[in-house]
């Protein structure tokens, strides 16, 4: 049976781009997707085909258990956007703008009033419940198209890079609502670039790359793909790289990743804590002094730069330029990951 | 709070679909627009300030060098002139209604409303209602400043009235067109300055501020073809204002009917292909 978001060969083609080039998605009911990739990707493009903002040329689309596009308007009623592009007004205020979006979903203009003083106690709004929400903070204005976005409860959410440009503490405090609405049962696909969050919040994640899913798993298995554990160590004097990095190889599985300007080194390693004590008193034998030293799992940027070959932050062409001109780690990195992706 | 969600998932949502729901949406957006209208008062403001600067203008800096059937004087040029700067003045709410649509596309408030289970045109709709509550609301007041500097009716309250009817009936066809522009620019600059420009040749190769007697004959055929010449004659004739053209095009001859039939038709037109273009915008 069909999850509770399902897609099946999307395209869509704004003129010659292939934004989308043939998206299966499938997420069980009651589960968090995390759609990962840099922008361009077609992250956006996906929900909004699934969403009904968009018509996709071919493929087939199924929310909530209705055909998307052949009932665009039933659709509807079960889900709620949020995020980088469903906005709220900012001339209304945070209860006005709730209660529009509430009278918007056919809820009737009491209901709609009740729904909304509910929604601003639960997102702690009140006390900014009749100012117009242009003198939200930014944290404030997630919050708020977050409950636009749950004015009815959907039973399926979308949410667009919900967390894109917050603070750390009102990140935070998203990811828990967020958690929060998963664990009473709503079905959720989340678009993120940042990495951390799709391992914080999602079961699942796919890995979209110019309009194709590259990658799909949990966590777990995406990092199982870009191999163990690395030991990463950062010397205190640049000189000392080369002699560091004979160490290491003497140590490691595989070539010494080596980032010249912040003096980094890096290689994939067996052996686990027992190994980096041996690698400490290796180095310190050899007088060579270090800043850091650690033992370090793969996250899922290393999973990203291995399966695109590019990080997933840096997404124009000059910042990814940049970086691969000054990070001679991350060539290493994609080169590697190139090959064992294929 | 328990007691709320309950009573909220009990009362259901309202009957979908059918006139009932366009109506009620329209209105749920219209009043949205409404409440953002007092919230920007500048905007407002600049709206009255531009048509009662051009009475003003008209007026003392025109008034006496204008020739009006054979007379040139500035009594008769200021109760010939105000049916065009009111007409002129409900045209540019096309600007308006544009602006505000581009705006809403920018921000992401279109994807939030086409993401909603609402009627079709219920956003366009609800924009263009509102654009024509301040439309009114800006005739008044013109309406009062051109008593102020002179202007007369002599046809009675009765039908004064019926020509502020055609004139928020024209203003209304127009917002439909600027709703056009608005969704199909990619800034609201763009829909401001795309709303104005074409308003010039509109309201200038018409009947509006000079006699279109004494055009030269191509351009007087324009301008008494011009839809919106024919409610500026309409207006005169409604108010007994001088300047009513004697010419023999049927628009001049029949301005209350050509004045409602070209609004109807501009509506229905520029509707249909504005609720079009609204179901595949894209931000």
């Amino acid at each position: 049976m069909p999850g509770a978001i399902y897609a099946e060969g999307l395209v869509k083609t704004f003129g010659d781009v292939r934004a989308l080039d043939g998206v299966d998605l499938d997420v069980p009911e009651g589960t968090v997707l995390g759609l990962l990739g840099p922008n361009g990707a077609g992250k956006t493009t996906a929900v909004r085909c699934l969403t009904t903002l968009l018509t996709p040329d071919s493929g087939k689309a199924v929310v909530a258990g209705i055909d998307v596009l052949k009932h665009p308007n039933e659709v509807r009623r079960s889900i709620g956007l949020s995020g980088q592009f469903a906005a709220v007004d900012e001339y209304l205020t945070g209860r006005e703008n709730l209660q529009m979006v509430g009278q918007l979903y056919q809820m009737r203009a009491k209901e709609a009033k009740a729904r909304a003083a509910e929604l601003l106690d639960r997102f702690n709004l009140l006390d900014a419940a009749d100012r117009p929400s242009k003198t939200y903070s930014g944290g404030m204005r997630r919050r708020l198209d977050l409950a636009a976005a749950l004015v009815v409860s959907p039973p399926v959410m979308f949410m667009d890079e919900p967390t894109t440009g917050l603070d750390p503490r009102n990140r935070q405090q998203l990811w828990e609502v967020i958690q929060e609405l998963v664990a009473g049962g709503t079905t959720l696909l989340l678009t993120t670039q940042y990495l951390e969050e799709a391992d914080h919040l999602a079961h699942d994640i796919c890995v979209i790359d110019h309009g194709r899913v590259i990658a799909r798993g949990t966590s777990d298995q995406l990092k199982a793909r870009t191999g163990g554990e690395r030991v990463e160590v950062v010397v205190h004097e640049r000189e000392h790289i080369p002699t560091a990095s004979e160490v290491l190889r003497g140590f490691g599985k595989g070539e010494v990743a080596v980032a010249e300007h912040t003096r980094k080194l890096t290689v994939p390693v067996t052996g686990g804590a027992k190994l980096l004590a041996e690698v400490i008193r290796e180095l310190d034998a050899r007088g060579i002094e270090i800043d850091d030293i650690g033992l370090r799992r793969p996250t899922l940027d290393d999973v990203f730069i291995s399966l695109t070959g590019h990080a997933a932050e840096l997404t124009d062409e000059g910042g990814a330029e940049g970086a691969e001109g000054t990070d001679a780690q991350t060539r290493t990195k994609s080169r590697h990951g190139k090959e064992a992706g294929k | 709070m328990s007691t709320v969600t309950d009573a909220v998932r009990g009362a259901g949502p309202r009957p979908a679909g059918g006139i009932g729901q366009s109506i009620r949406d329209s209105l749920v957006v219209a009043k949205r627009n409404l409440i953002r209208m007092t919230r920007i008062p500048e905007m407002i403001l600049f709206g009255l300030v531009q048509p009662v600067m051009f009475v003003i203008l008209f007026t003392y800096v025109f008034g006496g060098s204008m020739k009006i059937g054979d007379t040139a004087s500035a009594d008769v040029y200021k109760n010939f002139l105000m049916a065009g700067i009111f007409a002129q003045t409900v045209t540019f709410a096309t600007a308006g209604a544009g602006a505000g649509i581009a705006d809403d596309m920018h921000k992401g408030l279109i994807d939030r409303f086409r993401s909603l289970p609402m009627a079709r045109g219920a956003v366009l709709t609800g924009r263009t209602i509102a654009d024509l509550v301040q439309t009114a609301l800006t005739l008044l007041v013109l309406a009062i400043v051109a008593l102020i500097v002179g202007w007369r009716v002599h046809e009675g309250f009765a039908k004064a009235l019926a020509a502020f009817g055609l004139l928020l009936l024209l203003g209304y066809a127009f917002t439909w067109v600027g709703a056009l522009i608005g969704l199909s620019v990619r800034t609201p600059e763009a829909a401001t300055s795309g709303g104005l420009i074409w308003l010039f040749p509109v309201t200038f190769i018409s009947n509006a501020f000079v006699d279109s007697t004494q055009m030269t004959p191509w351009l007087r055929h324009v301008a008494d073809w011009n839809p919106f010449s024919a409610t500026v004659q309409a207006c005169r004739e409604l108010f007994g204002n001088p300047g009513v053209s004697t010419s023999s095009a049927w628009p001049m001859q029949h301005p209350v009917w050509a004045s409602v039939i070209y609004s109807v038709v501009i509506i229905v037109l520029f509707r249909t292909l504005a609720v079009r273009k609204y179901r595949s915008a894209t931000a």
